[in-house]
């Protein structure tokens, strides 16, 4: 898997430098990537205080968003899929499934960032316990591990954290079945016990 | 450009800024690849940055007279008390950083054939490709508003001492006096800055002056974001803040500092408070090197955004006329990074690649609440064009737990976007 993303992430590099190739295809990876950075920090590793970081993170991870961005919320036809979101939603349009498909390559090819992240280190020893019965077998090493394509949630902002469990919780989003045997255990406390573990991980 | 005159520069000029210069001894003997930025803000610290990052064998010399840089963006939550002047300063020590060369003096002229840019303090600086970045100065459409008027009545609309002048008059204004906003004509920088800044200072009159009222007089008759910033009044702000448009007469067309006193037409308005925005166009060195239109604004290539005016001279941020992108902080910036790709691949014998352009806006306009715009940009036919389908407003039914949201992400836009632009 490391060495295939690695030969991709070479090849969109070359495009991007060849420059004159990538003329008539369109703005490289590259190019789409950095108009991230504004909100999700340079090479999309954020300053927080809440927008996650994008470094690392698997493309399929990032696919699967970005798509769920782009359907439309509230439409009966894509009601289910549909990922919550403030602005995502509306920006994520702006870009073809090619687009996005090489954009997650860009991001998987950066390395994971976990950023130091404020929590409460008594809420996290808590979470750690619960993690490692609940959350472990799909959200490997913490939350670190890139190919569970479980998305990276080791360092993230802790508001983004919450407000994904929000969404999961309230029906907005759809939780993938083992996890939500697993959510549906937790009392409130100890959702935000794990929380405040991956917030804490670095 | 001769080959000599450029080695002789270097001689002369590396002796200047040998200290602080990274990249300098790389460059000696290489071919020459040397960048002259004019202009520390948002654009111009971007495009600096991201050359660097993308090929350091690019000597970058950023010219700006300032030494520290006060964001415009968010400092309207300065007014409200919400937030210090020193969250919203940055230096420019994170340039450095990259091996930026920072240079802080006044350029006076661009000599674009010569490919060389003067400054006040006697300097000459050649380049191979130049990237202008003044931002924005102020127009003479508002009668008796000169640099005394500035002092009584801020504009506040470029941040450090005219922020402070305006806070510190709201802290000092009588419980039930008025607070006058001017707002300028399109094109301005910040389109929805003037309807922020009502909420913001909205927010510090109801919690400490309840007696008191806000107007904005403007010289429009519609405004950016206009549906949902007249909800946020009506939310927050019901019988303090009242919107005059320019078809209702709002258009103020002189004032006089010494009574504190607006004129909208005839009619006068003595007010407690007054924050006036004059019409704006490019920054003043951007005239003065043939770089505007006749409406003074820059004309540029929507791939490089290299002037269509003066070859081997690029425009990003406020002043260049950037197609339909707005002349906000986070248009600065992705225009800053797309120019950076368009000179690194120039200076290295290559074509520019396709651009993609992102503006991403943020209004903070109650405790809680905060309301956004977005769009995604490309080139179709050769013309910077919104993307199909992308982009948008803040949804007007969008729920309280949505838009508190945003506020959270409106500061991480900030945090970020310093971070990336100058960090």
């Amino acid at each position: 898997m490391g060495c295939t993303k690695k030969a991709l992430v070479a090849l969109i590099g070359s495009i991007f430098v060849a420059g004159a190739s990538s003329a008539l295809a369109g703005p490289s990876a590259k190019a789409m990537a950095d108009t991230c950075a504004g909100c999700h920090g340079t090479n999309g590793q954020s300053v927080g205080p809440a927008s996650p970081n994008l470094a690392g993170m698997s493309a399929a991870y990032f696919v699967e968003s970005m798509k769920g961005f782009k359907a439309l919320p509230k439409d009966a036809g894509h009601a289910e899929d549909a990922r919550p979101a403030t602005i995502m939603n509306r920006i994520a349009k702006g870009y073809s499934d090619e687009q996005i498909e090489a954009m997650g390559e860009y991001f998987a090819g950066l390395g994971v960032y976990k950023a130091s992240v404020p929590h409460d280190a008594a809420k996290a020893k808590t979470g750690a316990e619960i993690y490692d019965k609940g959350c472990a077998k799909c959200h490997d090493e913490g939350g670190a591990l890139a190919s569970d394509d479980a998305g990276i949630l080791a360092g993230q902002w802790l508001p983004w954290l919450e407000y994904s469990m929000q969404d999961f919780q309230s029906g907005h989003r759809e939780m993938p079945k083992k996890m939500k045997k697993q959510v549906e255990k937790l009392s409130d406390a100890e959702i935000e016990a794990v929380l405040h573990y991956f917030a804490s991980q670095k | 450009m001769a080959h000599f005159t450029r080695r002789k520069f270097l001689q002369v000029a590396g002796g200047a800024v040998a200290v602080s210069s990274i990249g300098f001894p790389a460059i000696v003997g290489a071919a020459s690849k040397k960048v002259v930025i004019v202009g520390g803000g948002v654009g111009g610290a971007t495009t600096a940055k991201y050359i660097r990052m993308a090929d350091p064998s690019i000597d970058v010399t950023l010219i700006e007279p300032n030494t520290e840089y006060f964001t415009c963006f968010l400092s309207n939550e300065v007014l409200s008390g919400h937030r210090q002047m020193e969250s919203i300063r940055v230096t420019y020590d994170g340039l450095k950083g990259h091996g930026v060369n920072v240079v802080h003096d006044t350029v006076t002229d661009i000599d674009a054939a010569g490919k060389k840019v003067m400054t006040s303090g006697g300097k000459t600086f050649a380049y191979d490709r130049c990237v202008v970045a003044p931002g924005v100065s102020f127009k003479n459409n508002i009668e008796g508003y000169d640099e005394a008027a500035m002092k009584a009545m801020p504009h506040a609309w470029k941040a450090g001492e005219q922020t402070v002048l305006l806070r510190k008059q709201l802290e000092a204004m009588p419980d039930g006096g008025v607070v006058a906003i001017a707002a300028p004509p399109n094109p301005f920088r910040c389109p929805p800055g003037p309807y922020e800044r009502a909420c913001q200072i909205g927010m510090y009159l109801k919690a400490h002056k309840p007696k008191s009222k806000l107007m904005i007089f403007d010289a429009k008759e519609k405004f950016s974001k206009q549906g949902l910033f007249m909800q946020a009044f009506e939310r927050h702000y019901a019988g303090v803040i009242e919107w005059v448009g320019a078809d209702k007469g709002g258009t103020v067309t002189r004032v006089d500092a010494a009574t504190n006193t607006i004129y909208t037409g005839d009619t006068a308005h003595k007010v407690a408070v007054a924050n006036i925005i004059p019409a704006q166009q490019a920054g003043a060195i951007a005239a003065k090197a043939g770089l505007t239109d006749d409406k003074g604004w820059c004309p540029i290539d929507g791939r490089t955004f290299e002037s269509t005016l003066q070859k081997g001279v690029h425009v990003v941020g406020d002043a260049s006329i950037a197609g339909p992108l707005p002349k906000s902080g986070y248009a600065a910036n992705s225009e800053g990074k797309t120019c950076a790709a368009a000179v690194v691949a120039l200076l290295n014998g290559k074509e520019p690649g396709d651009p993609s352009l992102v503006n991403t806006c943020y209004s903070v306009v109650g405790p809680n609440d905060a309301i956004s715009v977005a769009m995604v940009y490309d080139l179709k036919d050769g013309q910077l064009s919104k993307v199909d389908g992308s982009g948008g407003l803040t949804p007007k039914d969008s729920s309280p737990e949505m838009r508190a949201r945003e506020v959270q992400y409106a500061y991480s836009w900030f945090e970020n976007i310093k971070k990336d632009s100058w960090g």
